[in-house]
């Protein structure tokens, strides 16, 4: 395989990597600070893709059609109403149920993300056809050989990153961070040392939500196409993820992120003619791996006692 | 009190007389006949496309003061997935006052449900689905279809391509029935007119990244991405090659006619191909009629590409039973012999299989944000040119 092609694959993989991780980092931060699974984070992330792609209909009515403008707006506005949406998932849903068994708090979250697709499904203008999410980033495109380099993938994936390093700083060198660690890690020792538990709650829904609205965006960016059922197969593969690199910690979450998308590359690579069984592939591999490393390839370094 | 009783009687009298004479007017009797498509999901704007012509067809006949029978129609949705076909077939099926009915957009759903129409006794026609198998996959004297089949679909497409001097290709295909299938037939028969496959994919269909497929062909590369598959994924899958700088010409099939595609895609969609059974809406023998009477009711969406074939499915269904009467048995056996019927889609002549053997096929392709016919278009007359031509 020439240098290009191998290029064009590991961008490729990056940026589908980079797209787990995003949504894999929410799920794990929900069972950091609550130890639930919260299974509507996909369809959250596919809320604030719609989000997005209202304001910026929104905001060429009102005539502001300066891209840069408008990907910030969008940007700002989808993160802002999922994060909100979040802490009132947080606040209605979860906190409620605390005291409940987790199955409860898992079918109620699995229920409210089926309400949540059918919702865009049945009220968003056409909303069970695939909508066309604009381009708002410059698409020139830089070719090497095989490879295509185009600014706007580039420009994406940076901006993924970048959030997950933010969110990596955020977790381990500040106040709130040190907070969220010490919720996860012992939610009665937090509490006697004066951390408001329900306000942390709701700042880590905050968090993860907005994580899968700007994870949906940069989605719609990526492939100028969503759909309301874009989000069932991301949470999943998401979900999987969080697992696979340990749930519960942000490291595991972004290695198991990147780990599915280099199996569902390779899946493609090493059976070209049977591409049809790339996620078989990968989620084999998956079980397999869990198999091995049954609390996940990252151990938590404290382990839950009763 | 003896007046009121007297007021009351004279009421009830009234009543029974009026009652009586407005039965004796309106003594039609009524008789159901079903519909079943997609209504809902990815290839919902066809489904309600279909339902509304099909509804269009018994609302002209029930204004036909020449009517033997008034006529409901029961709607049913399949959302194109098989398991809930089934349901809405089996539920049709049961209703033993539903004497035919036109059913699935989706070959996937229709081949899974003749079973069901056949157990039940059901004569139904296709007015939609593609998948040969349907009709010729077994000797179901239930099932009937109006519009032609992929086979006759990808021999025109193989042909034409391999006429315009493409010669190489990769094919990506969903891997339901429907996927697959044009997968099968076009690989046929553009072998079999010198063209050369170099890769086939097969994805599904509710796949969101193609990017590993694409790189993998755009190393291969082909004259020509054929596309065997539904709208949703073609949307896709058409918008990420340009990401990954894939030159390849995109070639769809029935599919992909749609304005959604279109839509989905935005300026991406100019000089796609796409091959469909029939002729456009306004071309068929009875378009114009169809156009005219469709738009008199102000339906809330457009015919879509098969609203003319679900019309005539419809129309051919009310012809038999008006013929008939209303009875399953006599209207399937009605059926099975039909030969060289005028309809708004042209002639309709059933085969042993209930298949309509006179299928015309159109090529298209997308100009201007249009589906065009080929041979108006200026990709044909030389002005503007096809990828790598």
């Amino acid at each position: 395989m020439d240098a290009g092609l191998l290029g064009q694959y590991i961008m490729n993989g990056l940026m589908l990597g980079m797209m787990y991780a995003l949504v894999a980092v929410g799920f794990t931060l929900f069972f950091g600070v609550m130890d639930i699974i919260n299974f509507s984070h996909g369809d959250v992330l596919m809320v604030g893709a719609f989000t997005g792609l209202a304001t910026y209909f929104g905001l060429s009515e009102i005539g502001i059609s300066w891209a840069p403008a408008q990907v910030l707006i969008v940007l700002t506005v989808a993160t802002i109403c999922m994060a909100t949406l979040g802490m009132l998932i947080a606040k209605y849903l979860v906190l409620p149920l605390k005291a409940a068994p987790p199955l409860n708090t898992l079918l109620i979250t699995l229920m409210l993300g089926t309400v949540l697709h059918e919702a865009i499904r049945l009220f968003y203008p056409q909303g069970a056809n695939p909508q066309r999410f604009p381009s708002l980033l410059p698409t020139d495109a830089y070719t090497f050989g095989n490879f295509t380099l185009r600014i706007d993938s580039a420009m994406i994936l940076l901006a993924g990153l970048g959030v997950i390093v933010g969110i990596h700083l955020l977790i381990n060198k500040t106040k709130l961070g040190l907070a969220i660690r010490a919720v996860a890690q012992d939610e009665e020792t937090a509490k006697t040392m004066g951390i408001n538990f329900t306000l942390i709650v709701l700042i880590t829904f905050a968090i993860g939500s907005g994580l899968a609205a700007f994870a949906g965006i940069l989605h719609g960016l990526y492939y100028s196409e969503i759909n309301f059922a874009m989000g069932l197969l991301l949470g999943v593969i998401g979900f999987s993820s969080a697992i696979v690199g340990g749930l519960g910690n942000i490291y595991g979450a972004i290695i198991g992120g990147f780990l599915f998308a280099a199996l569902q590359t390779i899946g493609v690579l090493a059976m070209p003619f049977a591409s049809a069984y790339k996620d078989v592939f990968a989620f084999g591999v998956i079980i397999l791996i869990m198999a091995w490393r049954p609390t996940g390839l990252i151990q938590e370094k404290i382990s839950e006692r009763v | 009190m003896k007046t009121i009783r007297i007021v009351f009687a004279a009421v009830l009298a009234v009543m029974v007389v009026f009652g009586l004479a407005s039965t004796a007017v309106g003594a039609k009797e009524q008789v159901k006949v079903g519909f079943i498509g997609p209504l809902t999901g990815g290839t919902s704007s066809n489904g309600l496309g279909g339902r509304n012509s099909a509804d269009l067809a018994v609302r002209l006949r029930n204004a036909d003061p020449k009517a033997k029978y008034k006529y409901e129609l029961i709607v049913l949705d399949d959302e194109c997935k098989p398991n809930i076909g089934v349901q809405a077939a089996t539920k049709l099926g049961a209703n033993k006052d539903v004497i035919a009915a036109a059913t699935h957009y989706c070959s996937a759903v229709a081949i899974s449900t003749v079973d069901v129409y056949h157990k039940f006794g059901l004569p139904i026609i296709v007015w939609g689905a593609v998948l040969p198998d349907i009709t010729y996959g077994n000797k179901y004297g239930e099932v009937h279809r109006v519009n032609g089949t992929m086979i006759n679909q990808n021999e025109t497409a193989a042909k034409f391509m391999t006429g315009l001097g493409y010669k190489t290709w990769a094919v990506i295909h969903d891997t339901t029935d429907y996927g697959k299938g044009h997968n099968k037939y076009f690989s046929e028969y553009l072998t079999k007119n010198g063209g050369n496959i170099l890769g086939t994919f097969g994805v599904t269909s509710d796949q969101q990244d193609f990017s590993a497929e694409l790189t993998k062909i755009k190393s291969l590369n082909p004259d020509v991405l054929y596309f065997g598959g539904l709208t949703p994924i073609g949307v896709r899958i058409r918008a990420q090659m340009e990401k990954l700088g894939l030159k390849a010409q995109f070639e769809g099939t029935s599919g992909i006619v749609s304005d959604t595609f279109i839509e989905g895609v935005g300026e991406l969609a100019e000089g796609v191909l796409a091959f469909r059974e029939g002729a456009p809406t306004e071309k068929l023998p009875g378009g114009k009629f169809f156009l005219e009477q469709y738009n008199k009711q102000n339906y809330g969406e457009p015919p879509e590409a098969y609203g003319a074939f679900a019309f005539a499915a419809m129309n051919l269904i009310l012809d038999t039973i008006e013929a008939k009467g209303p009875d399953r048995k006599k209207v399937r056996k009605a059926l099975n012999k039909v030969g060289g019927v005028d309809s708004i889609v042209g002639k309709i002549a059933f085969d042993d299989h209930g298949q309509n053997t006179i299928a015309v096929i159109t090529k298209y392709v997308s100009q201007d944000g249009e589906w065009t016919v080929w041979e108006e278009s200026e990709y044909a007359s030389g002005k503007r040119k096809l990828r790598g031509m």
